[in-house]
């Protein structure tokens, strides 16, 4: 099962109280911009094999949106930030070169 | 090829099973093939077997990195049936339907297709008035389904308790030509037919990367060496994103985690195939006896062939209200595949935007009703460079927001 520590409360939330909300940091498009933008913006997805950064809800907890790094093929957790970014932190990044070398995600790598 | 039959189990009985051959070749592959095919689950072994079929191309190599099926075709819990919503879906779905109906003899294998009708059950009056739409939506486009009251549904399936009181069973939607077909089976029979037009099937041999030049595809890279080909097909389910990725384009789908469970088998009891959306659980009685069970997706994006447990609490805990008799049932395996799903919960297939290079992916939980289907309109797309069954599949449709929204009827496993 995968646990979660919620940068808020501090819980080491269970998935069973955890809300998924997909994939993180991606650009948000609005009026006026082009099909292409609001095609990456709404369904093209980075889906990596690998390391992943997603948005998680602690919704049976304190409620609060956060950011989770995970891996999707090894399950491993490498830790969670808050929502208030728009970038993985850089302790975050280091800690995954540490155990996943050459690792890329989107812009990052 | 020797033809499987009554005859041939006679002769093979006298000369106490000598004279069996093997269904498939396993050869080493080629330099060149004219068509490659990536991922032998049924998905791409129909396409290969429609290449040859309907178009006479055979100089074909399907190319596999684990062993022939062993993906989400042979993880399945088998449900088919076609009652979808959108035409461009019903038309696909029913085709792939009608062609199970002969498929056994098509193949001269048996794949155990048994039409023993589907039923999804209405637990709201969301739901009611949701089939009742897609009844008549069916009635349009010539499929036969309809909508059932609760008595009918409890005499179809007396084990089931339609009073509650969390989810009552209110009617269902109900189409007596869907059922279930033996999954291994359409992998063997599809592959044995490929291999006697003179496809080459090869296992155990990973795809790492695609070659192209000048914006044309001109082969792979695989673990058995590179291989070149003047048209490739993707068919990997699970895996698109990554081979998406090694073609240089991006797809809208994501990979998740779905699972099934089997009971010790019992004597018959259940002899339809029962699907409840609202709480996310779908059953129905194997040949060998086993209740087979499925439930909902994962949340998150997974690679794992391992889904969460608390999803097979959830569904089981579910179906029990409705399903009173099996609180009393061991299970006695539980596995799980992992499913592509796409932004409108519709599959692709379709050109994309490397020359040559066609991409069939996006199935999800609800593939394995659609193989033969699939398989039929990908052979087309490629051969012939377009298919009126595919055309609404396309990946641009993300783009110019033409989707096909089965989210209704296909959100769950089934
Ligand atoms: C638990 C579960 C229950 C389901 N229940 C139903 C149901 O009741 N009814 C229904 O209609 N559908 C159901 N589905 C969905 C259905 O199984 C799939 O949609 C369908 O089997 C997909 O077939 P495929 O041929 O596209 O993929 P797969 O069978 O997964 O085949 C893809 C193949 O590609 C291979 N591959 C991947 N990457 C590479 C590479 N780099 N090189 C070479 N080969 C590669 C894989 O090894 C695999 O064998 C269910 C799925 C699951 C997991
Ligand atoms: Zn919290």
């Amino acid at each position: 099962m995968l646990t979660l520590q919620c940068p808020y409360c501090g819980v080491q939330a269970d998935e069973t109280e955890l809300s998924a909300g997909g994939e993180a940091h991606i650009e948000r498009h609005g009026p006026g911009s082009s099909d292409e933008a609001f095609e990456e913006y709404l369904f093209a997805r980075e889906n990596p094999f690998g390391v992943h950064f997603e948005r998680w809800r602690h919704s049976y907890g304190c409620g609060k949106w956060f950011h989770a790094a995970r891996n999707t093929v090894t399950l491993e957790v490498y830790g969670t930030y808050p929502a208030q970014t728009t970038e993985p932190p850089a302790d975050i990044r280091k800690r995954i070169s540490g155990v996943a070398p050459g690792w890329t995600w989107r812009f990052l790598g | 090829m020797k033809r499987y039959s009554a005859f041939a189990i006679a002769r093979e009985a006298l000369r106490f099973h000598s004279g069996w051959e093997r269904a498939w070749k396993s050869p080493e592959p080629r330099r060149r093939y004219e068509v490659v095919i990536i991922g032998a689950g049924g998905h791409g072994l129909a396409t290969a077997y429609y290449l040859g079929k309907n178009f006479g191309i055979t100089n074909v190599a399907v190319i596999e990195k684990g062993w022939l099926g062993g993906g989400n075709t042979g993880r399945n819990t088998t449900i088919i049936r076609s009652n979808y919503l959108q035409d461009p879906s019903a038309a696909i779905y029913e085709k792939s339907r009608s062609l199970y109906e002969t498929l056994s003899q098509d193949l001269n294998y048996n794949v155990m297709f048994s039409p023993r009708g589907v039923m999804m059950l209405a637990q709201t009056q969301h739901e009611i008035r949701g089939y009742q739409r897609t009844a008549h939506a069916n009635a349009l486009q010539g499929v036969d389904t309809r909508f059932i009251s609760a008595r009918e549904v409890k005499e179809l399936c007396p084990i089931m308790n339609i009073d509650g009181p969390r989810y009552p069973v209110l009617g269902a939607l109900w189409q007596p030509r869907g059922g279930t077909a033996r999954h291994d089976a359409v992998a063997w029979g599809y592959a044995r037919a490929c291999s006697d037009m003179g496809m080459d099937i090869i296992q155990k041999c990973e795809v790492t990367g695609i070659r192209q030049e000048e914006g044309q595809v001109r082969g792979v890279e695989t673990s058995k060496g590179p291989i070149d080909c003047s048209k490739l097909g993707i068919v990997v389910a699970g895996h698109s994103g990554r081979l998406a990725d090694m073609a240089g384009f991006r797809l809208p789908l994501e990979t998740v985690a779905l699972q099934a469970l089997v009971s010790e088998p019992i004597k018959p009891c259940m002899d339809v195939v029962v699907m409840a959306n609202t709480v996310h659980g779908y059953m129905s009685q194997s040949d060998k006896g086993e209740m087979v069970i499925g439930g909902g997706t994962d949340s998150f994006n997974s690679y794992t062939q391992r889904g969460s447990f608390h999803h097979i609490e959830e569904t089981v805990r579910a179906l029990v209200e409705t399903f009173p008799m099996i609180s009393r049932l061991k299970m006695l395996r539980q596995w799980g595949g992992i499913v592509d799903v796409t932004g409108d919960r519709s599959p692709i297939i379709s050109k994309t935007p490397l020359q040559g290079c066609f991409i069939n992916c996006g199935w999800g939980t609800g593939g394995f009703k659609a193989i033969p289907g699939s398989g039929w309109a990908m052979a087309e797309l490629m051969a012939a460079g377009q298919s009126t069954l595919a055309e609404e599949f396309s990946l641009d449709r993300f783009r110019v927001g033409k989707f096909i929204d089965e989210s209704v009827a296909a959100g769950v496993a089934h």
